[in-house]
């Protein structure tokens, strides 16, 4: 568009690889460091060839009980989509057909409130049921978190559905019930896989919320990862290890379903 | 028989247990954390919450660190959002043009805004790290002098801006794109006959079509920026000396290290207040502006 000439072009694309060199490099150089030994990583020498060594990740399974966390995350995570989805597929459906914006805007509240509002009455209502490091009191405060997610993507993707199809479902004798649950979710797939992804990935992200409800029984990857930091020396390789396990799944789900979590990440946008 | 009661009511049963969850997770935090903030109270069993009126207000007002963690908190947001919206529309631009890898250049602007922001935190203190950190590497081979970067209470500030930017520039790039991608094609014919340079396209049909889209991608980030906790809680915890303490640091400290809970209630409820004024306004000022461009 700006540069028509060769040379333009040339720079142009040289500038694009640059950006994205930019924005790569912090996952490269965690990357990296996660196969060096402390000395490796003290010196500022040969930063690209070194000999790699596994002795950081042999290290965060065996010291450290890294599956149980990642056990945690994964029913954390899991749980409050399956939760969010639950509830939030039929109040999507109905806020689509039945024109309740305002009940809509309301779970946008949920989006835009600081998460510190919920930490101190949170932390006291889970105290007195005795939920505090529980997976029920996790659940529960995530699915906060994909709940808005669920809505406000399904309302769109609902919206967009033609009628005709759920009117000849109901011509044809079915219940709106039946009409929802054998017609409408079959052909939400997408919809739904988007939601479900952001979901899970913002849940499985998720810190402040886990700070204060998990316990030494429920602790969660991105509490256990920080815990780390709080040991006398600053083990570099151990933690870039236990930052690449923790991001692996992530960035897994991101490279391979990308179109549905980008359009899901941008719905808020185009709605708001 | 009750399939027809249930059709009749299905509004209601749809949206009645997100309703509920909402009340109990939402709105009920909300009305606890306004009732408390008038009270003294430190989590104790023993010592029941008890009511101090409006001193835990009068006490905050006139708390230097509270002034203190406003104005991180001010130029935190506005020095993020500012940098991510014009970097973001920048980036969208040049990644719109046919390029090949566009797919994987887009896919890998997807990954700083989706990984773990605490990890991403580990690994900027290790790129910050001034002794062995690339980041001062760097600085040296531009034959430039080295930086303390987080650890130093001049830079912490704007190290975090950065970890940020990085963060979510993608966001707004990605939003930008999409909407770049809706832009009718005639008016730029129209310039193409009447001689427009690329410049003057950009600036005359470019951006005013895209104003709304840049507008709603900001605004989504200055709530978000607001808010910002994991990153800054797992590289500096709101130090050196409360040089990067937000609202949401000295909230959470307040609360969960010094447990005095009605204090720190009055700095939500204000904190509360303010993100929804700003959000009003900008989306004030979005109505305005739309009204301009029609």
């Amino acid at each position: 568009m700006i540069g028509k000439s060769r040379i333009g072009n040339l720079f142009l694309t040289l500038l694009t690889w640059f950006v994205i060199i930019l924005f790569s490099f912090p996952f490269v150089w965690m990357v990296l460091a996660s196969f060096k030994n402390q000395a490796q990583i003290m010196s500022t020498h040969n930063i690209f060839w070194f000999k790699p060594t596994g002795d950081n990740y042999v290290q965060v399974f065996g010291q450290y009980a890294f599956l149980k966390f990642i056990w945690n995350s994964l029913v954390v995570a899991v749980g409050s989509t399956i939760g969010a989805l639950i509830l939030g597929l039929p109040a999507a459906y109905a806020i689509a057909r039945y024109q309740l914006h305002r009940l809509g805007s309301i779970v946008l509240i949920a989006r835009i409130i600081p998460g510190i509002t919920f930490l101190i009455p949170w932390f006291i209502l889970f105290s007195n049921l005795r939920l505090v490091d529980t997976y029920t009191a996790l659940i529960l405060s995530h699915m906060l978190v994909g709940l808005p997610f669920v809505i406000w993507i399904m309302i769109s993707y609902f919206e967009s559905l033609p009628q005709e199809i759920e009117e000849s479902g109901l011509i044809d004798g079915s219940s709106k019930l039946g009409v929802f649950l054998r017609i409408v979710l079959p052909i939400s797939g997408a919809g739904i896989v988007s939601s479900s992804l952001l979901s899970l990935i913002f849940s499985w992200n998720n810190f402040m919320f886990s700070l204060i409800l998990a316990g030494d029984k429920t602790k969660t990857l991105p509490l256990a990862v920080f815990n780390f930091l709080s040991y006398a020396e600053v083990n570099w390789g151990g933690l870039m290890a236990a930052s690449c396990i923790i991001t692996l799944p992530v960035l897994l789900i991101a490279l391979i379903a990308q179109r549905y979590i980008t359009g899901g990440l941008a719905a808020g946008a185009v709605k708001g | 028989m009750s399939y027809r009661w249930l059709d009749r009511n299905l509004k209601w049963v749809f949206t009645l247990p997100s309703v509920i969850f909402v009340v109990l997770m939402m709105a009920f935090p909300i009305f606890y954390t306004i009732w408390i903030s008038f009270h003294e109270w430190s989590m104790s069993s023993v010592v029941a919450p008890k009511w101090v009126g409006g001193e835990n207000y009068a006490t905050l007002f006139k708390d230097a660190r509270f002034w203190n963690s406003v104005e991180v908190t001010v130029v935190f947001t506005l020095s993020t959002v500012v940098l991510q919206t014009v970097l973001g529309v920048a980036v969208a631009l040049l990644f719109f043009r046919k390029i090949r890898g566009k797919s994987i250049a887009r896919t890998l602007m997807l990954l700083p805004m989706v990984a773990t922001p605490v990890a991403m935190g580990l690994v900027w203190q290790l790129i910050y790290e001034p002794t062995i950190g690339s980041a001062n590497e760097l600085l040296k081979m531009f034959g430039l002098k080295p930086m303390d970067w987080l650890a130093s209470p001049s830079q912490a500030m704007m190290s975090l801006v950065i970890i940020d930017v990085w963060e979510w520039t993608p966001m707004i790039a990605l939003i930008v794109m999409a909407g770049l991608a809706t832009l009718p094609s005639e008016p730029y014919e129209a310039a193409d006959v009447d001689g427009a340079n690329g410049f003057q396209k950009f600036r005359y049909i470019t951006l005013p079509l895209l104003i709304p889209t840049i507008l709603a991608a900001g605004l989504l980030r200055l709530i978000d920026s607001l808010k910002t906790f994991d990153i800054i809680y797992a590289t500096t915890q709101g130090g050196p000396n409360y040089a990067s303490e937000t609202l949401n640091l000295y909230g959470y400290v307040l609360g969960f290290q010094y447990f005095k809970l009605g204090l720190a209630s009055a700095l939500i409820v204000v904190f509360f207040l303010i993100v929804f004024s700003l959000i009003l306004a900008v989306l004030g000022i979005r109505k305005r502006m739309e009204g301009l461009h029609r």
